[in-house]
């Protein structure tokens, strides 16, 4: 296919596009609100209004404002200035909404579109989310899908797009911040071969949830990431490996595999290009271990998902000891941009070694919560105070929790800090896959390392023995802290036995699991105090 | 002393009707009988049988011609694989950060209170398992519950009780 194919098939699709299109949300978290009926109700508005030529009632995913869901918005591509943004809304108010495309009044709860929830944000993963139909490839065209790949596939050569990528800046966006662009040329750099690409979809952090939603509202995006990514190393196969608390994201994965084969940008001889990819989904059973690489491939060749030793890394000895390539979702989810726009803009983007954005879900204590997308070196007292309005009720922020079961927390003196790898790091908790947790005063800290240790001890694999034992110690000892019974000495061992497993686990889950209680440790030391008991006096 | 998979031929004639195992067959046919399909079967068995029952993982193991201890492992790591049938409604309750900070540990500690029961055991009547979830990523809506697969947003104790009595007046 000629790239002017590709552009007359956009068109067309871009064609079918009515002038007033009504977005509902339709992803999980307005589902569980109820969203389906009022998407319903408003096709049955339309068509009882004999609006149906010029309205089109489309089902998205997620806009990110999951707090008020569910979340419908108007738009007019004959008249920008008519944008409408409705929170809350019933089944009930659809008829209203639709009226009020002619000028009568709506009864629906009107959303601020200029709110800083939605003024400081920059999307370049989540740009089309909530604008598109998932579950619709033209959709996708219309908006220039697939064009990224059309590009790499026919104007540069695999090692073009590895320098690409490379020049972007671009690191993991699973949390560890891994240079992108190093770990494509060490997989494309091993001898031809098999190879494999994996998409990395097991998002087991507690309290993140921005992977389910790039799949369940953009799905071609990661499929095209992953297409290109092949094409780069030199793999004809990816996997995508998905939770199966996630089964929206993998019925719209499914249908979107299908639809990319029908039209020829997926299996064999791509676009009547020579090179061949296919896809093929995994879905997980419940193993937070299984978002480590190795455990991962494990868990892909059906086995028990329990990681192995690196090196060798699986970018050299990875799935059936193919060299394997592993991306997080929203990692992919940058590729297809950093094509099409170049390496230059999307470098420009973020601080001097965190480029690009970084997608949030703000959570907890605060009083907008969702899914956020902003530029890397923004503050977090920006994205919590600004963005997320602050704690409800007149509360107090008292630490924010980043980085999940790895992460730490990081005290309300400190909220000026930029958000970047690197800063977070030196605060003491990390980027993580981007579950940002707000607490307010009466969020007790040890509480909230006992309930991550808990956490942890429940998903340590059992493999290696620091991380089996020691998790279940600390978890205990904090338990002691909680109910008053521990005294300084349980303390001390509390500490020591936090760097024994970090210095000793096989791998991630083992070696950061004492974060959190380090972490309060270092902020909140007083809370720790105020618990312990006099040491009995021997008799 | 018979082996697992001579029990399971000599239940085989008894299972053969059963249509359960024919929708295992389809399954394990599509994936060409590949061992790196396990646990994509293990989910098809779950769906079909409701829980794990030995006899499904035996037949299970001799089909894919592998060992009945790799696949009794697999089917004991992972958290979503029951060996024990479940009651006739499933609760489950989100543990994840946000649902945590919002209560989501009282509204469970109650429940257990109230019916008895420690999440991941079923009541007594066999009308409601408790269950509860590391995080089902509905973080926005917090604290989540997802009853029979639907999930509810912003719950609290007494909304969640309200619902598990109506499930369990339903007998």
């Amino acid at each position: 296919m000629e790239w002017a194919e590709l552009q007359e098939w956009a068109d067309q699709a871009r064609q079918k596009r009515k002038n007033i299109r009504v977005y509902c949300c339709t992803s999980t978290g307005c589902q569980a609100s109820n969203s389906p009926a009022v998407k319903k109700a408003m096709d049955k508005a339309v068509k009882e209004a004999n609006l149906g030529t010029e309205v089109q009632v489309v089902s998205v995913g997620c806009m990110g404002f999951c707090g008020q869901g569910p979340i419908v918005e108007v738009e007019n591509s004959q008249d920008p200035n008519h944008y409408r943004l409705y929170e809350q809304v019933t089944p009930e108010q659809a008829p209203s909404i639709i009226k009020g495309l002619q000028g009568e009044i709506v009864t629906a709860t009107p959303g601020n579109p200029n709110h800083p929830f939605f003024a400081h944000q920059l999307q370049i993963v989540r740009e089309h989310s909530g604008q598109i139909d998932p579950e619709s490839i033209e959709e996708y065209l219309a908006v220039g899908g697939y064009q990224g790949l059309h590009h790499s596939l026919f104007e540069m050569s695999p090692e073009e797009v590895v320098q690409e990528i490379t020049r972007s800046g671009l690191r993991g966006r699973g949390g560890a911040g891994f240079p992108t662009g190093l770990k494509w040329s060490t997989v494309a750099k091993m001898p031809p071969g098999q190879k494999y690409v994996i998409c990395n979809a097991d998002e087991g952090d507690p309290g993140a949830f921005m992977d389910r939603s790039v799949l369940e509202s953009d799905p071609h995006r990661i499929i095209e990431g992953m297409a290109i990514a092949g094409y780069a190393v030199g793999a004809d196969h990816g996997y995508i490996y998905v939770r199966a608390e996630y089964p929206l994201a993998i019925s719209r994965l499914e249908k979107a595999i299908k639809q990319a084969k029908r039209n020829n940008v997926l299996g064999t001889q791509i676009f009547g290009s020579a090179i061949n990819f296919s896809v093929e989904i995994r879905v997980g059973a419940g193993a937070f271990v299984c978002g480590e690489e190795t455990a991962l491939i494990a868990s892909v060749s059906g086995g028990r998902g329990v990681p192995r030793p690196r090196p060798p890394y699986p970018a050299v000895v990875g799935l059936y000891g193919k060299p394997t390539l592993i991306n997080n979702v929203e990692t992919l989810g940058n590729i297809a941009p950093i094509i099409t726009k170049g390496a230059d803009w999307y470098a420009s983007i973020g601080t001097g070694k965190s480029k690009g954005t970084k997608i949030f879900s703000l959570t907890g204590n605060v009083i907008y919560n969702g899914l956020i997308e902003v530029p890397m070196g923004i503050t977090l007292r920006e994205i919590v105070e600004e963005m997320g309005g602050g704690v409800p009720n007149g509360g107090q922020v008292k630490a924010v929790q980043t980085g999940g079961p790895s992460g730490g927390c990081i005290p309300a003196d400190q909220l000026d800090i930029s958000v970047d790898y690197e800063s977070l790091s030196a605060a003491g908790s990390m980027m993580g896959s981007g579950g940002m947790v707000v607490m307010d005063q009466d969020t007790s800290m040890v509480g909230v390392a006992k309930y991550y240790m808990e956490f942890c001890q429940e998903e340590s694999c059992g493999k290696c023995i620091p991380c089996r034992a020691g998790t279940v110690q600390m978890y205990d000892l904090l338990k002691k802290l909680l109910a008053e019974e521990a005294t300084a000495a349980d303390l001390a061992q509390l500490q020591e036995l936090c760097d024994m497993v970090k210095a000793t686990s096989l791998c991630g889950l083992g070696q950061t699991s004492p974060n959190p209680v380090l972490s309060t440790l270092r902020y909140f030391e007083s809370e720790y105090q105020d618990l312990l008991q006099p040491a009995m006096s021997k008799v | 002393m018979k082996t697992a998979s001579q029990e399971t031929e000599t239940k085989q004639p008894q299972k053969q009707p059963d249509k359960r195992f024919r929708v295992l067959d389809v399954t394990m046919k599509r994936s060409q009988y590949q061992q790196d399909s396990l646990i994509e079967v293990l989910h098809k068995a779950q769906e079909a049988f409701g829980y794990l029952e030995e006899d499904v993982l035996a037949y299970v193991a001799k089909h894919l011609k592998l060992p009945l201890s790799r696949v009794y492992g697999v089917a004991t790591f992972y958290h979503l694989f029951m060996l024990k049938p479940g009651g006739a409604h499933t609760c489950v309750v989100c543990m994840g950060t946000a649902c945590y900070v919002k209560g989501s540990d009282k509204i469970l500690s109650n429940l257990e209170k109230e019916f008895q029961i420690t999440a991941g055991e079923t009541t007594a009547d066999g009308q409601v398992s408790l269950v509860t979830a590391r995080c089902i990523g509905a973080c926005g809506i917090a604290p989540a519950i997802v009853f029979d697969g639907t999930v509810a947003g912003q719950q609290n104790s007494e909304s969640v009780s309200k619902k598990l009595h109506q499930w369990q007046e339903e007998k």
